[in-house]
């Protein structure tokens, strides 16, 4: 018998099983990764559009505009206008990939080694990731979230919880906390406080008050604790997460609006450390499938049919169009993330002279193994990028830099791929991943409490880019309904 | 170690909680948008998937935004410089321009116009809202036509329950033949023999070889039975079913309608909304169903959907014409026996005086005989309606239908001036088929 792993475009769950050992053998000893125990799932397309438009998760909360997302990627893929995604990789333990059920087998053996191995060592070993997500508890909070929205549904009405829901998304982006930790309640205090509460109300709740004539007031409640936990005065100002701010300090939301915002809240800081590591986590994951497939054609593990429709689906997934092509829509994290993956294998391996200069720890070393797991682990886009770009792929992408001032009729080129231009390339180039500059950096600086209790929000400029007229007014109305009072945003200069 | 795990048959639709929660947010939209795309498409059309746009107010997801575009400064680094050095300066593209990618549009509302599929029961709700249905009638309308399980012979695989004793045991028997499976009798017969040798003193070495041959037969014989079994799962035979539809017959729909100058756009729409629901009761009744389309000034014609509904002609207005070319295209091509006819007349209530005494001529004499079916409705506006308020005035073609209407039951009348008016002209073939069915 052959050594091959497989020979036919058909897969069944042998020979996924066979091909995942053998991968994961390479991945083990070969390349040193360290990840998650996997479970794979095959899921069918429809099953995939589904996950589509749901951010990916497993589960979530019901809401319209999962709904939208659904209606549109379906008619596009209806249309042929958007092929699906072979994987979806969420970042949890079990780290849980998806794979779907039309790929070839050639197809799934890139998908396990590019989701089960490359995301998953670097969900696993990423600092940000470490530090900012609960890879064990994603699951089981979802879970909560699903039940505690429906059951406010429930209990609130539909609409209700909706405008909570709607406003909360428009806060997303600044529903992070970007410097400090949040301050932490345990989950079991959480859960049983509001249990404490349901039960509260439902005991003080009496038939009786309800048949008194109008205008009797009922015996006042007893105030909860809570509530004083809620207000506790000291809203330390200024504050850049606007959901924890509303949720802790807002004078008008109900205890369960309360628990909606912080829902959202955990989610978009769940989904935060994805966002500032798109290039490094798509350029790990190409880097080990292109390593994984390329080894197991040289055991003579798969064949060079398989081998050649590998490279075919490779390159067009890491291939990056230039500005003026009309398929351009900004730099490809994959062509980017793999692109640098490979320089530093190079460097490391065969480094030049220019190298040797840009990279004098690096160039050389040897042990390319070690210096993209350093990278894998410790940095993010940003830093990455102004660390490891080196001016070969600057001249191989081409990159150059333009200067925009608004008030002007053209752009100005600042810098290109040349000998006085590689280190601001660079630079210009790393800030543009700066999720910190690229969203508006938008602080709670007061709050009228005492008086008509306005809020008061400012809009730190970046060298003076104001935010979009229309979208702000809209966000704001959303803010208002959860501040339940007026709300002033202003542009502050920097 | 891995766990694989197959979701594939896990149930599907997921997200439907979702579909319809943002069906009801963007309510208003869709519904402009059904209504126009209804006005659009043809008759037969109306139970199809069929795609929308709707503009995305009221489904807008707002997150603050930069605008680089209205002040301040930035820079930003592309990919694939061929000729520029620094200090160069590229115009920048106008807006509504395509520009240069995506960049420019990562800024822009990038909400516009929203378009997806809306599914055959979502279109019909929204149908069905505006002619006010009662539910009993919409459940019915959205029914698919039944299926019935049928024998279709014996197959090699089923379920237990399913065993064709008869056809199993026969093949049984057959392959017991065929094999020469030893009866039970021949095992007895051996086994007395041998009993019998057994018995004999003194024994001898003929009858010792004889009992060593018998008994080896005799395990064989044994043997051969458990081999060749009684009943062997190659024997087997299942009943088979198979899902068939339910036998229908075929219908053919005749609408008419005055197309002369009166008849004006609003007439038309619900003219169109009355022939489509027809065509969905037919739809659901008969397994295929012929639209004939037959327009009438002082002179009829049969002609195609398109020109039916957005062609005009001037002059006067002789209903009888439209009947007479009805009753020709029926002997020609739809005869009662093979069909069942149904016809819709749409009309503002206008015709030659004198014309009216041969339409009731004819539909008493000629065509009610032939007819399953025949509604008609008079179209005006909201003013008439009131004038009109009372069922025993109106002009004179209205009140020769209404002896019409006395004579046979099948034959319904009514006057509307908006969508929820059109349903109870169907009242009788509603109800009746709720009986019926």
């Amino acid at each position: 018998m052959s050594g091959l792993l497989f020979s036919e475009a058909e897969w069944d769950f042998e020979t996924l099983d066979r091909t995942y050992k053998a991968i994961e053998e390479i991945a083990l000893k070969d390349l040193r990764l360290d990840v998650y125990p996997n479970q794979i799932e095959v899921i069918s397309s429809e099953q995939m559009l589904d996950a589509y438009s749901s951010l990916g998760m497993p589960l979530m909360y019901n809401h319209w505009s999962f709904g939208k997302l659904f209606a549109r990627e379906e008619t596009m893929y209806r249309a042929g206008f958007s092929a699906l995604a072979y994987e979806i990789v969420i970042n949890s333990s079990p780290c849980i990939s998806y794979l779907l059920e039309e790929n070839t087998m050639t197809m799934q053996a890139l998908v396990m080694a590019h989701a089960a191995f490359g995301h998953n060592h670097f969900f696993k070993n990423n600092y940000l990731f470490r530090q900012w997500t609960n890879a064990e508890g994603i699951l089981d909070y979802l879970a909560f979230a699903k039940r505690y929205i429906a059951a406010c549904e429930e209990r609130h009405g539909r609409e209700a919880v909706e405008s909570v829901l709607d406003a909360a998304h428009a806060l997303m982006d600044q529903g992070v906390f970007r410097y400090r930790r949040p301050p932490k309640p345990s989950k079991e205090r959480v859960l049983e406080k509001r249990r404490r509460r349901v039960e509260y109300e439902e005991e003080a709740y009496s038939e009786l008050w309800r048949t008194l004539p109008a205008g009797v007031e009922p015996p006042a409640a007893p105030p909860t604790p809570e509530d004083e936990d809620e207000f506790d005065g000291d809203m330390k100002l200024p504050e850049e997460n606007l959901l924890y701010f509303l949720e802790k300090h807002s004078p008008s939301l109900k205890a369960w609006q309360r628990e909606i915002l912080r829902i959202v809240r955990n989610l978009a800081q769940y989904f935060y450390p994805q966002r500032q590591t798109k290039v490094m986590n798509e350029g790990c994951a190409c880097f080990v499938h292109h390593a994984i497939m390329n080894l197991l054609y040289d055991r003579g593990l798969i064949t060079e049919g398989s081998l050649l429709e590998f490279l075919h689906s490779h390159t067009s997934v890491v291939f990056q169009p230039e500005f003026n092509d009309p398929r351009y829509s900004g730099i490809n994290p994959y062509a980017l993330g793999f692109a640098m993956m490979s320089d530093i294998r190079r460097i490391a391996e065969n480094p030049t002279e220019e190298d040797r200069d840009w990279f004098p720890a690096l160039a050389g070393s040897g042990d390319w193994i070690a210096a993209v797991q350093d990278a894998w682990a410790n940095y993010r886009d940003e830093s990455f990028i102004e660390q490891f770009l080196s001016p070969k792929l600057m001249r191989e992408f081409r990159l150059f830099a333009l200067f925009d001032k608004a008030e002007e009729d053209s752009y100005k080129v600042a810098a290109i791929h040349n000998e006085g231009g590689y280190r601001k390339v660079r630079s210009l180039l790393a800030r543009q991943y700066d999720v910190g500059t690229a969203d508006p950096n938008i602080q709670v600086v007061g709050a009228a409490l005492k008086g008509d209790r306005t809020l008061f929000l400012t809009h730190r400029m970046n060298r003076g880019v104001p935010l979009h007229d229309a979208t702000k007014e809209l966000v704001v109305s959303h803010i208002e309904r959860l501040w339940g009072h007026d709300v002033i945003l202003e542009e502050a200069a920097d | 170690m891995p766990y694989f795990i197959d979701r594939r048959l896990n149930p599907k639709g997921k997200s439907l909680a979702n579909r319809q929660r943002f069906l009801r947010r963007a309510r208003t939209q869709i519904r402009e948008a059904v209504q126009k795309s209804l006005k659009d498409s043809a008759v037969a059309d109306i139970s199809k998937d069929r795609k929308v746009r709707i503009s995305s107010k009221g489904t807008r997801e707002p997150r603050f935004r930069l605008d680089p575009k209205s002040a301040g400064e930035r820079d930003f680094v592309l990919p694939g410089n061929r000729e520029f050095v620094p200090g160069d300066e590229i115009d920048k593209p106008k807006a509504g321009e395509a520009g240069s990618g995506k960049d420019a549009a990562d800024y822009a509302e990038g909400e516009d116009d929203f378009e997806f599929v809306m599914r055959q029961e979502e279109v019909l709700d929204i149908f069905f809202e505006d002619l006010e249905l009662p539910n009993l009638v919409r459940t019915m309308l959205k029914e698919t036509p039944n299926a019935v399980w049928k024998r279709s012979g014996i197959t090699t695989s089923g379920s237990p329950t399913q065993i064709n004793l008869i056809r199993t045991m026969r093949n049984a028997q057959g392959r017991r033949l065929a094999m020469r499976r030893p009866k039970v009798a021949a095992v007895k017969a051996l086994q007395d023999e041998l009993d019998r040798l057994e018995r004999v003193e003194p024994q001898n070495e003929e009858t010792r070889a004889k009992i060593v041959a018998l008994k080896e037969d005799l395990a064989k014989t044994i043997a051969r039975r458990k081999w060749v079994g009684f009943i062997d799962p190659v024997d087997v035979r299942y009943n088979a079913f198979t899902e068939q539809p339910v036998p229908t017959s075929q219908a053919v729909m005749f609408c008419l309608m005055d197309v002369s100058g009166s008849m004006g756009e609003r007439e038309k729409d619900l003219a169109k909304r009355f022939y489509m629901l027809l065509h969905l009761f037919l739809r659901r009744r008969y397994k295929k169903v012929d639209i004939v389309f037959i327009r009438h000034t002082h002179d009829a014609q049969e002609v195609d959907e398109q020109e039916f509904f957005y062609s005009r002609q001037s002059g006067g207005t002789i209903v009888s014409t439209a009947l007479d070319k009805m009753l020709e295209i029926q002997r020609e091509r739809y005869t009662t026996a093979d069909w069942n006819i149904y016809a819709a007349q749409a009309s503002d209530g206008y015709t030659q005086s004198g014309d009216a005494r041969r339409c009731v001529e004819m539909l008493n004499a000629e065509i009610m005989p032939l007819c399953q079916y025949y509604a008609y409705i008079e179209i005006l506006d909201e003013r008439e309606m009131e004038v009109f308020a009372s069922e025993d005035s109106g002009a004179e073609l209205w009140r020769a239908y209404r002896t019409v209407a006395e004579l046979w039951p099948n034959f319904a009348t009514k006057r509307i001036s908006k969508p929820a008016d059109i349903f109870p002209v169907f009242h009788e073939l509603f109800k009746k088929t709720e009986h019926a069915g």
